[in-house]
């Protein structure tokens, strides 16, 4: 057994938090950069210059790099030999996200009760899942998950019959549906296969992989290059202005599914992809 | 005349706007708006909802204006403003057409809008302008004043009045049907899919 005490899960959310909102990963970057090398539109290019702009702003200015700064949406991998002390698991995960927002003067997003829609005042709480995995550590990833994305993300139960045509045409039709609401270029997070809750946790998983990586399993990387190719044929653009980089990435996983089903979920994520991720 | 085309074919728009400086404004044109905006989004709208319907007086006066759909980001100790990018303009939908009818100009956002917008646009002459959506740390460098107005308990949903200079956007939609998603999607869509 390893102990990882609660303070240095805590400091570590906490930077999480702010690094995201701040400093875009290196592989947005570099999605900026190649499709300004491919987008035809002067709108699309205009936009996307500005966007180049704003993660330099946003990194040397310390201004968060869009106003949304997001639900911390966080993934846990522990370690089944490692062994959190010195309190509660997601209580640490918490106060990292209090203290983050609130001292990165990051905006606070969330209320109590989806009924009443009381701000809590500081971004709490996370939405949190644990994984128990081999090993003795214990894994952060952590995204500050954007609304206006989120509110476009889908789900619907296709019947095997529909099969991957099926599966295709609808990623496609969350991508017209998304459109401009959800300021592409986009980032899909897609979910095929095992239950109705599983794609969907699986749609979101599918975020934290390198923007621009090749899927490992060779049949779903050519289903997301011929996705991916297709949904820029769409001219929506960046920003929704017309143009050839509607979305960056579309990254899928799967899992086996029951005899009935083919469940498929996507998780639409925009430009503002603001993930880190950190091992204790 | 409150819209005025520069030399770099950049419409400057500063409001109060009239009909005329609506009607002048075609979906795809490039703005700078330098003057007055008024923050709002879902909850300062839900508390504005009641008072249009009873006929009372607003906290701020529509008539020419232009409402910017954002919830910025806290400012740090020293700054205007935090990171103020637009949010979805089409969960305000609801209240355009009252605002409109009050004599509110322009709204500011990112998204698509309903058809209930688009035709109060062209009755109102209003016009819906696109700011970059997640661009919030470029966009807070045009913000040189703000002030709460209104409703402060809502925290960033509160109603605060920005002077802005050579704040950029497009437009959207105007007031004679042209909606520049719609244009742009056909200008760049490629075959077979
Ligand atoms: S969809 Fe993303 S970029 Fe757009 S406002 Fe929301 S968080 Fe920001």
């Amino acid at each position: 057994m390893r102990d990882i005490h609660t303070s240095a899960i805590v400091d570590a959310v906490k930077k999480l938090c702010m690094d995201a909102n701040l400093d875009l990963e290196p592989d947005m970057l570099r999605a900026f950069d190649r499709a300004l090398a491919t987008e035809r539109s002067p709108a699309g290019r205009q936009v996307l210059q500005t966007l180049k702009q704003n993660a330099e702003m946003a990194r040397t200015q310390r201004i968060p790099y869009c106003q949304d700064t997001g639900f911390v949406v966080c993934f846990v991998e522990l370690g089944q030999d490692a062994h959190v002390t010195g309190g509660a698991l997601d209580a640490a995960i918490n106060e990292g996200v209090r203290q983050g927002y609130t001292e990165g003067y990051l905006r606070a997003s969330i209320v109590r009760s989806p009924f009443d829609r009381v701000n809590t005042g500081d971004n709490t709480p996370a939405v949190i899942h644990v994984d128990v995995v081999p090993g003795a550590t214990l894994k952060l990833m952590l995204m500050a998950k954007g609304g206006g994305c989120e509110n476009r993300s889908k789900y619907r139960m296709l019947t095997p019959a529909e099969g991957t045509s099926g599966v295709k045409e609808w990623i496609l039709e969350c991508v017209r549906t998304a459109g401009p609401d959800a300021c592409p270029p986009l980032i899909l997070g897609v979910g095929v296969g095992g239950t109705f809750e599983k794609a969907a946790l699986l749609s979101k998983k599918a975020l934290f992989r390198e923007l621009g990586s090749p899927n490992p399993d060779p049949v779903v990387d050519a289903l997301e290059t011929e996705l991916l190719d297709r949904a820029n044929r769409l001219g929506i653009g960046p920003q929704g202005y017309g143009g050839d980089t509607t979305a960056f990435g579309i990254h899928i996983l799967t899992y086996p599914c029951h005899i009935t089903s083919l469940p498929v979920a996507v998780t639409i994520e925009c430009h503002a992809h603001r993930h880190k991720e950190v091992t204790l | 005349m409150s819209v005025t085309t520069a030399a770099d074919g950049i419409k400057e728009v500063a409001p109060p706007l009239s009909d005329a400086d609506v009607e002048s404004l075609k979906a795809g044109d490039r703005v700078r708006i330098t003057g007055v905006l008024y923050t709002a989004r879902d909850a300062a709208h839900g508390r504005l909802l009641p008072l249009i319907e009873k006929g009372a007086p607003l906290p701020i006066d529509v008539r020419g204006q232009i409402i910017y759909y954002t919830g910025p980001s806290p400012a740090r100790p020293g700054s205007i403003v935090g990171s103020i990018g637009p949010t979805t303009a089409s969960r305000m939908d609801t209240y355009v057409p009252a605002l409109l009818g009050l004599g509110l100009k322009g709204t500011i956002g990112k998204g698509y809008r309903g058809q209930a917008v688009k035709d109060a646009l062209r009755q109102h002459k209003g016009v819906y302008f696109g700011a970059i959506g997640g661009a919030g740390a470029v966009l807070s460098q045009f913000v040189k004043k703000l002030s709460i107005v209104a409703y402060e308990d809502l925290g960033t949903e509160a109603i605060r009045r920005l002077e802005v200079e050579a704040f950029p956007a497009i437009v959207v939609n105007d007031c004679h049907g042209g909606d520049l998603y719609q244009d742009g999607m056909k200008a760049y869509a490629r075959e077979d899919t």
